[in-house]
């Protein structure tokens, strides 16, 4: 079997990808989703949740393109599939890199802490809507692009900068590997 | 819920693939909130217009240090080259004054960076998602103060696969009774 290609850098990668245009479109129209959000569900919870959904649905199809686009092997533990998601897949996507850290005893939840997030630039928090994750989106990506290579997760916010905190910290935690499985018998 | 900061780190780019995502899911979520396509057209333009709004805002304090344009033909230019440059990466490839309208202008582009990506279903018929650039450029204007009613349509052109997008915009009678008074 011939050698697989060592993924190329976080850099690289970002650099070949198209970037047509600015990141304020981004960050105003990620914006503009939110704010439509809290006038249509008015309950930050259910906002949350939405938020999530969304999430899921664009990790679901983000992970295939990120796959196609980085040529990274298999991942052969939750430790490297963490790095690969902190360096290569944020830096594809957002342009940031996260760092991995608060690895627990069994290898299985971890911390993804970002310094600088493009979600976020221009925001305030308003009193009335202080239980609003305002990133979730961003957690619900990792869960829906995770369980599509068969890895359930829960993933949590931990600290917020918009609360207050000074990073964005989200943990990861590995609930279940699931094998993988196949639609058909190869009967031979 | 949204203000400014002195950020100096803003121009970065980000991927258009995120974009081209996060815009997909606008659409689909409005999708299960409407029944009918005028609806859902001006559900994205509502999410447009708040964009519009922070983008004149941003750009006048940091492109024009604070000058604000008065002149009708001078907000239509900084439509055309500054904000579209700044939101697309790219001057709009063509703005045009409508010969049947005193008040009606077009900004024309052949593909629309968030039409790129969308496929409209035949049962959907005109259905653009250019309405949410319309939005935009609606924030813009209503906030300069001209106000206008834009839109967006389907222009298609022989010899090219995929027809135009123009914005149409159509200036409210004040604004052109202001314009013939200043002169």
């Amino acid at each position: 079997m011939p050698p697989l290609t060592t993924p190329k850098s976080g850099d690289a990668l970002f650099a070949s990808v198209e970037r047509v245009q600015n990141a304020e479109l981004f960050t105003l129209t990620y914006g503009a989703i939110v704010r439509q959000l809290l006038t249509d569900l008015e309950e930050v919870e259910e906002v949350n949740k939405q938020l999530d959904q969304m999430g899921y649905n664009i990790g679901t199809r983000l992970v295939d393109e990120f796959l196609a686009k980085s040529n990274v092997s298999n991942c052969a533990d939750f430790k490297e599939t963490a790095d690969t998601i902190a360096k290569l897949g944020f830096k594809m996507f957002l342009g940031v890199t996260a760092t991995v850290t608060n690895w627990d005893a069994e290898g299985t939840t971890c911390s993804f802490v970002l310094e600088d997030n493009p979600l976020v630039d221009f925001v305030e928090l308003p009193d009335t809507c202080q239980g609003l994750q305002y990133c979730n989106v961003l957690s619900g990506v990792i869960r829906g692009a995770l369980e599509m290579v068969s890895m359930k997760t829960e993933v949590t916010w931990v600290r917020d900068m918009l609360r207050g905190d000074d990073a964005y910290e989200m943990r990861v935690k590995l609930t279940k590997q699931v094998p993988e499985e196949y639609p058909y018998k190869d009967d031979d | 819920m949204q203000t400014f900061s002195t950020s100096s780190s803003a121009v970065a780019d980000r991927s258009l693939s995120a974009f081209a995502f996060l815009f997909s899911e606008v659409v689909q979520y409005n999708q299960t909130q409407v029944d009918n396509i005028a609806d859902l057209e001006r559900r994205l333009e509502d999410a447009g217009y708040a964009v519009g709004a922070r983008v004149l805002e941003l750009l006048c304090h940091r492109e024009k240090g604070n000058r604000r344009e008065t002149q009708l033909l001078g907000i239509l230019s900084f439509i055309h080259s500054t904000v579209w440059k700044v939101l697309f990466g790219k001057v709009a490839d063509s703005l045009e004054k409508g010969t049947e309208h005193e008040d009606e202008y077009m900004i024309s582009e052949k593909e629309l960076l968030v039409n790129r990506f969308i496929s409209v279903p035949k049962d959907m018929g005109a259905f653009n998602c250019g309405a949410f650039v319309a939005g935009i450029v609606r924030g813009v204007l209503d906030n300069a103060g001209f106000p206008a009613v834009v839109t967006a349509h389907f222009v298609p052109i022989e010899g090219q696969q995929r027809p135009r997008t123009t914005i149409l915009i159509k200036f409210a009678e004040e604004v052109l009774r202001r314009e013939s008074r200043l002169g």
